[in-house]
């Protein structure tokens, strides 16, 4: 129990200086740029951003599936001890799938249509030692009840094609579990559902986060979301951390520029006045491909100075846990905010 | 699965009657059967002698039922020009035919798989480039210029293998070899592009996520799926191996069921030609409904469609 206690308190996963480059025609893509942070058991991290920011290649260089010709670069990316930029093919092999699972944004295509589900969920299984197919069909049985799907048994013999999409997400989310992984990836696992399935199947792997103790990384596009499972998250653009910290921080005190437009694009429940208009952010993500330097949002933000093409800073807050990365300082920012929010009422 | 199974069994029948009537109906469409029968410098009392002697006179629908009743009981009357009843004729050459299909489809399909998943597990490697080359070369070459070059090589100059007849496996070896690398390149090419395209789907990462070795990402999760077009393609292309193989039965001197359909053509032997189609479209049936039962085993959509 005590070492129990002591592995709860070092972090399960932990980045530091997270760096994937992808070779095109055209030059470089700087895809993911010096990314940081650590994630502890039973931790849930929502990573946010928008499509393209490099949220999803982040997700897959932690589970080694970027590809032959993609290699991410770290200071240091480690899970619970283990190296996984420098792991060997066969050690990532028996921790995908055992103790690091990841669940996908097609639910629709994720399953292969040639075998039955009780084939597939039992190979998540059986992939990791036990080869007992009793067993491993107990289990299966087992996880689609857990995961809420009825007649769970004949649903065993059932092919992908049978199933709607929000149980073949079920499915998916069952087939992640079946090792019991200490961390699980979800990357925008709601994004192709219908809107009354996307609530439900975000709280049952909320639940079953909790019950598991497991880590997880959320991946989302939806801050409604995000206020109501991450203990941290993670703001990306362009493939740069911009601002990370505790979730109450964030959505009490929003620092970079790009968060406080992200926040004030949606409606916050006592925050934003009936028939106020919501803001956007104008302009598009700029290009990765060549060099890139100083703050990429800068063609963005309403804030930009000729300084935002040097070196950036980094600020930690007080309590050392809510950093952000701009040429200003916070207390700069905070007057031009209101102003701003001002404007918009 | 059975009620899958009944039912292509169902349109396999429907296929092959009408197929019987369209061969048949061949007869007519050549001009006047008497007439052609009874040649040059005959009297209209001859052609009407011959008219009435094989039942020409008859309704055209009658001489139909009549002659596909004969055929189901393996009666197809007898050859114009060998007088001989031309089931025990075809049943006589049909042998060497299957066996040089068989030999060529499964010589095909067991360089073209292969090289295909090799080919699209390292897109644009030397194996790939060496595979592409292959099947380009097989596609423009023609298969009797192919034949005798083999022929040249191996039989005068080597003297490794004999040029032709059937006496012994020997004499199959490059018949096979010409007739299987015709129907190659189509089957290495659609494996490579199937393979490429499954290897890049989502379920094929699932599979990654899981801990799946590579080896079994590419055996079980992705061939077993990029093999379900390959299967159609090599049925049909069995198909035309059995009832096309003429160029190289003729090169081979292997007198198989493809050089009796030339002989009879140019012979103008139509109850041979009639029956001879009749089978080879019956091998097109068998073949494609064996490839629609293997595909619904393969791909379990297919079942409920």
């Amino acid at each position: 129990m005590s070492q129990n206690n002591f592995r709860q308190d070092i972090p399960l996963l932990s980045i530091d200086n997270l760096t994937i480059d992808i070779p095109t025609a055209a030059g470089t893509l700087h895809a993911v740029r010096g990314i940081s942070f650590d994630l502890k058991r039973g931790e849930t991290l929502c990573i946010v951003g928008e499509s393209g920011s490099g949220k999803s290649l982040t997700s897959l260089a932690l589970m080694g599936l970027l590809g032959k010709n993609i290699t991410p670069r770290a200071d240091k990316m480690e899970f619970d001890g283990v190296e996984l930029t420098t792991a060997s093919a066969r050690t990532m092999r028996n921790l995908r799938g055992a103790r690091m699972s990841m669940i996908f944004q097609e639910p629709m295509t994720s399953l292969n249509p040639a075998y039955t589900i009780g084939d597939q969920l039992m190979e998540a299984l059986t992939l990791h030692g036990s080869t007992n197919r009793k067993k491993a069909r107990a289990r299966a049985i087992e996880l689609l009840e857990k995961v809420g799907i009825t007649a769970a048994e004949s649903r065993l013999s059932q092919y992908p094609h049978q199933l709607s999409g929000g149980l073949r997400q079920r499915v998916m989310i069952a087939m992640a579990l079946m090792c019991e992984p200490e961390l699980i990836i979800a990357d925008e696992p709601t994004t192709a559902l219908d809107v009354t399935i996307q609530a439900q199947i975000l709280r049952l792997l909320a639940e079953l986060q909790r019950e598991m103790n497991m880590a997880m990384i959320l991946i989302t596009h939806d801050l409604g979301v995000v206020a109501r499972v991450a203990d941290k998250v993670a703001v990306m653009y362009a493939g740069e951390l911009v601002e990370t910290g505790p979730v109450d921080e964030i959505f009490a005190a929003p620092s970079h520029p790009y968060t406080r437009g992200l926040l004030r694009c949606i409606p916050l429940p006592g925050k934003t006045k009936r028939g106020s208009v919501l803001g956007t952010i104008p302009g598009i993500v700029p290009s990765l491909v060549g060099e890139v330097n100083g703050c990429t949002f800068r063609t963005r933000c309403e804030h930009a100075s000729p300084a935002c093409r040097g070196t950036i800073p980094l600020h930690t807050s007080p309590t050392g846990t809510h950093t952000f990365r701009c040429i200003h300082q916070p207390e700069d920012l905070e007057t031009d905010a209101v102003q701003s929010t001002g404007a918009n009422a | 699965m059975l009620n899958f199974i009944l039912k292509r069994l169902g349109l396999a029948f429907l296929v092959a009657l009408t197929v019987s009537f369209i061969s048949f109906s061949l007869l007519f469409l050549s001009g006047d059967p008497a007439i052609a029968l009874a040649g040059e410098g005959a009297t209209d009392q001859d052609v009407v002698a011959i008219r009435e002697l094989y039942g020409f006179d008859r309704p055209m629908l009658v001489q139909y039922a009549s002659w596909l009743v004969n055929a189901l009981s393996g009666d197809f009357g007898e050859s114009y020009y060998f007088k001989l009843p031309v089931s025990s004729l075809i049943a006589d050459r049909l042998s060497v035919t299957m066996l040089l299909g068989l030999c060529g489809i499964s010589f095909a399909l067991l360089t073209a798989v292969p090289l295909g998943v090799i080919a699209a597990i390292r897109p644009n490697s030397i194996i790939d480039r060496f595979a592409l080359f292959l099947s380009v070369a097989g596609q423009a070459m023609p298969s009797f210029w192919f034949g005798l070059i083999l022929i040249v090589a191996f039989s005068i100059k080597l003297r490794w293998l004999p040029p032709s007849g059937t006496d012994s496996w020997r004499h199959f070896i490059m018949p096979t070899v010409v007739l299987g690398y015709y129907a190659m390149p189509a089957i290495m090419r659609l494996t490579r592009a199937g393979m490429l395209d499954v290897l890049s789907s989502d379920y094929i990462r699932t599979a990654r996520a899981k801990g799946a070795s590579e080896m079994r990402v590419m055996f079980k999760h992705a061939l077993r799926n990029a093999i379900i077009p390959v299967v159609s393609l090599a049925a049909v292309q069995m198909g035309f191996m059995l009832g096309g193989s003429i160029v190289v039965e003729s090169i081979f001197a292997l007198h198989g069921a493809g050089y009796l359909a030339w002989e009879s053509i140019s012979r103008n032997d139509l109850p041979t030609v009639q029956a001879l189609i009749l089978v080879f479209s019956m091998f097109y049936i068998t073949f494609t409904f064996l490839a629609d039962v293997l595909n619904a085993w393969l791909d379990p959509r297919m079942r409920s469609s």
